[in-house]
């Protein structure tokens, strides 16, 4: 299990390959999240986002088979088209791999502590939590 | 008592600072408690951390509700909700 707060980029490729050694895994489900179309600055909390991120993977860990899993957020200023987030989950079959995914990053949107400010034409503004993040998260409950 | 406090995001932006170590009077027990107390400051505190504004708090690094009890050498944080990934 691996999780890291950096501000460097990641290579997806090099992540799945470094949690696909084991013979008995049998898929590998990932998600990368990009920066759209407005530059952007990641705010984060040293130590708790990283502690933070390490319960939500245990609690995935408790609910499905996960055989090994990877979870990198960037910090620092982001420009449109970079990656933001990688969450790679190795798991025997499919279904788990998915289904740990999806609910890491669930999690993430909403307990880990990031906050995006977005470098806009018209000024710097921080952006806005999203009910729609937060029902995401609900239904894993 | 002495806690450290810290600040993230837009309420450092408006405190104008992201740390500090406060000496908390007697009766000071709560999460909620040190943001009433933080807010009695005034100007930039009352409207940074006023009661209607959606705020989120982490006590020693864990996410906590208002009702959580702080003591002395405690870590909190004040935050509004998270928005990365």
């Amino acid at each position: 299990m691996k999780v890291s707060v950096q501000k460097e980029d990641f290579d997806l490729g090099a992540e799945v390959k470094a949690i696909s050694a084991n013979p008995k895994i049998g898929a590998v489900a990932t998600f990368t999240g990009l920066v759209r179309d407005v530059a952007m600055t990641l705010e984060h909390y040293p130590g708790m986002t990283e502690r933070a991120i390490a319960q939500i993977v245990e609690q995935a860990r408790s609910r499905w088979q996960v055989m090994d899993c990877t979870v990198i957020h960037r910090y620092g200023k982001l420009r449109p088209n970079d990656q933001i987030v990688l969450v790679a989950v190795a798991s025997a079959h499919r279904g788990d791999a998915f289904a740990a995914c999806e609910f890491i990053m669930d999690y993430l949107k909403t307990q880990a502590p990031f906050w995006k400010k977005e470098q806009g034409a018209d000024g710097a503004r921080w952006v806005e939590a999203k009910a729609t993040d937060d029902k995401a998260a609900e239904r894993w409950k | 008592m002495k806690v450290k406090i810290l600040y993230f995001a837009s309420i450092r932006e408006k405190l104008g600072r992201d740390a500090e170590d406060v000496e908390l009077p007697p009766g000071v027990a709560t999460i909620a408690g040190l943001r009433t107390h933080l807010r009695s400051r005034g100007g930039a505190w009352a409207e940074a951390l006023a009661e209607g504004r959606l705020l989120r708090a982490a006590l020693n690094q864990d996410m906590a509700q208002p009702a959580a009890a702080i003591k002395a050498g405690d870590e909190i944080a004040f935050f509004p909700p998270v928005t990365g990934g």
